[in-house]
């Protein structure tokens, strides 16, 4: 590594702990009314400070840093698996399958008896929206697998996700046609929401990212040799189904837990890479790693965002993460720097 | 350095309506073996059987008599070094970092680097003139630049078997005979070296010819062979001949003789 690449890396992994700091502070004082150190010291002295900041803004705080944490790493692994900048973790049928679990539990009491059963209802009405988005996320990375019959070919396998995913993007228009009532609670859940996160999903999306970092980064130099192309990959000693299996389960995992806890949160995935390849580029097990800091830095800042700008309402963070992100991306284009 | 024994018997590829290989039955030897044959001969598709990726519709590949599929991927990588006719190589690694991935199959995805992997690069860099500018990326080179980086990373697997698609594209005349005499010398260490080439004069450098045609191998040889030489101007229509000049073989194109 030259000089510059290491000054390069220092001063990313610096930027980004710097920022993450500073976004930490600003999200334990946003509050309902805009954000204020001031308002953040008066708050901790009243009796209500362990409920507001321990049990509301901590939680989320961090639940947003791990949910972008998980999406970048996600989004870092797609594009070195698919050899494709444009890709993102949603591709493979997850954000369809988890937005079709959550569709089914809040349509479960409009169509028990008539669209499914009762017991089914009961079933689903036991699991939870959180459960069935990560179920549904699972499911339809899960089918993808099973259309492209394994992970022998990519290109397969991206046709399958991309099928998948309208097919059960479809199967979900059709329950809220039949129920109409869940549309709103499924139009939350396609914007993304830091909202509802809490201590529990902080420990899952926690636990998460600590099986998912390790898993990525042990297997980032299959990535690298992926750049060559399949067959040097494969010339290399490869054994390219069981790399992508690998990748995908530890894709799978980390998007469907980010989907559970906070809905659809458009772009971080696809941006996070863009940005770190942009201020540092380095072989996949820099780029995955730093991918997860810059994801997280990324809806932090987004969650700040959406808490202030129009205090007391709140802005649905996945509208700020695709304005941010899509601009940045719009940005990189218009100066041809996409790579 | 002694090569293990590769062996093509009865090779039959169909790709798609194509029958790019039929019943190919081909031993490299220790040595330098040129591949040359009109467009869709089959040369690359037998070069990618020899290297394990692609497999057979019949026949067999073996390696040291067992059959390819059955040696494991690392295995394989360690003693087929392969070289793709089209580099698709793109991201963000440096050359150092692409030349170090040829000693992925030595080291498999979990293993640091050694002394011998670092000394296998430096002695690959040194081999093709790129340790210059082993700390740019691979998008900022130019073609031929590239072609030397990717030529040392498949240097850098130590393989005793090399098979080269097309080494020379985009390389100046200069660093085409620097790669010669690189073929020539891996060539001389005992090394098994298979390149399909379209640069006839270059091919006929080599200790060895193959001649493809329509999926066959239409003639063997050594290069003064002249039954060899018969069959390379028969596949090519008359549209080239060959002639001994300074001691060497070269041809020169017909330009009257059309195809």
């Amino acid at each position: 590594m030259s000089n510059l690449d290491r000054q390069r890396r220092l001063r990313l992994v610096l930027g980004l702990a710097a920022l993450t700091a500073l976004l930490l502070a600003a999200g334990l004082a946003a509050g309902s009314e805009g954000w204020s150190v001031g308002g953040l010291m008066q708050m901790l002295n009243s009796p209500d400070a362990t409920l507001i900041v321990g049990q509301i803004r901590a939680p989320r705080t961090l639940g947003a840093w791990l949910t972008g944490a998980l999406l970048g790493l996600a989004g870092a692994t797609a594009q070195g698996l698919f050899r494709n900048p444009l890709a993102d973790p949603y591709l493979l049928g997850s954000a369809s399958g988890a937005s079709l679990g959550v569709v089914l539990v809040l349509a479960t009491s409009a169509l028990a008896g008539h669209g499914i059963s009762l017991a089914t209802a009961d079933v689903l009405s036991r699991i939870g929206l959180v459960s069935a988005a990560f179920a549904g996320a699972l499911l339809g990375v899960g089918v993808t697998l099973t259309l492209a019959r394994g992970a022998q070919q990519t290109v397969r396998l991206l046709l399958a996700g991309v099928v998948v995913g309208v097919v059960l993007s479809a199967l979900s228009d059709l329950v809220t046609t039949a129920a109409p009532d869940a549309l709103r609670g499924k139009q939350v859940f396609m914007l993304g929401s830091t909202g509802f996160l809490g201590w529990s999903s902080c420990v899952a999306l926690g636990l998460g990212l600590l099986v998912c970092a390790p898993l990525s980064w042990r297997w980032s130099r299959a990535l690298d040799a992926l750049t060559l192309g399949e067959d040097s990959a494969r010339s290399l000693g490869l054994d390219l189904p069981r790399v992508r299996i690998a990748l995908v389960a530890s894709l799978a995992l980390a998007t469907g837990l980010a989907v559970s806890q906070a809905g659809l949160v458009a772009f971080v995935g696809l941006v996070s890479p863009h940005l770190v390849r942009r201020f540092a580029p380095a072989p996949h097990g820099f780029t995955t790693l730093a991918s997860a800091g810059a994801g997280g830095t990324l809806l932090l800042a987004a969650d700040v965002l959406a808490r202030s700008l129009i205090a007391p309402q709140e802005v649905p963070v996945g509208v700020l993460t695709a304005l941010l992100g899509g601009g940045y991306l719009l940005w990189l284009l218009h100066r041809r720097r996409v790579v | 350095m002694s090569a293990p024994m590769l062996l093509a018997q009865r090779v039959s590829v169909q790709l798609g309506e194509t029958r790019a290989l039929d019943q190919v039955t081909f031993a490299p030897v220790p040595g330098w073996t040129a591949i040359v044959g009109p467009n869709g001969a089959g040369k690359s598709t037998l070069l990618r059987s020899l290297a394990g990726l692609q497999a057979p519709d019949a026949g067999t590949v073996t390696l040291d008599a067992r059959a390819l599929r059955d040696w494991s991927a690392r295995a394989r990588g360690t003693q087929i070094a392969w070289l793709a006719q089209q580099s698709e190589a793109s991201g963000e690694l440096t050359v150092r970092e692409v030349v170090h991935l040829g000693r992925l199959p030595h080291l498999g995805l979990f293993t640091a680097p050694r002394a011998e992997d670092d000394a296998a690069v430096e002695q690959a860099m040194h081999e093709t003139e790129c340790a210059l500018w082993q700390q740019r990326r691979l998008h900022e080179l130019s073609g031929g630049e590239r072609q030397r980086v990717l030529l040392a990373r498949a240097l850098a697997v130590t393989a005793p078997i090399l098979l080269l698609d097309e080494p020379t594209t985009h390389l100046d005349p200069p660093h085409q005979i620097a790669l010669v005499r690189l073929l020539q010398r891996q060539a001389q260490r005992g090394c098994t070296v298979v390149s399909v080439l379209h640069d006839l004069a270059l091919a006929l450098m080599a200790d060895r010819l193959v001649v493809m045609d329509h999926g066959r191998i239409v003639a063997e040889g050594a290069r003064d062979d002249p039954a060899l030489h018969r069959a390379f101007v028969d596949v090519f229509g008359g549209a080239i001949r060959i002639e001994r000049i300074g001691g060497r073989w070269i041809t020169v194109p017909q330009l009257e003789t059309s195809r």
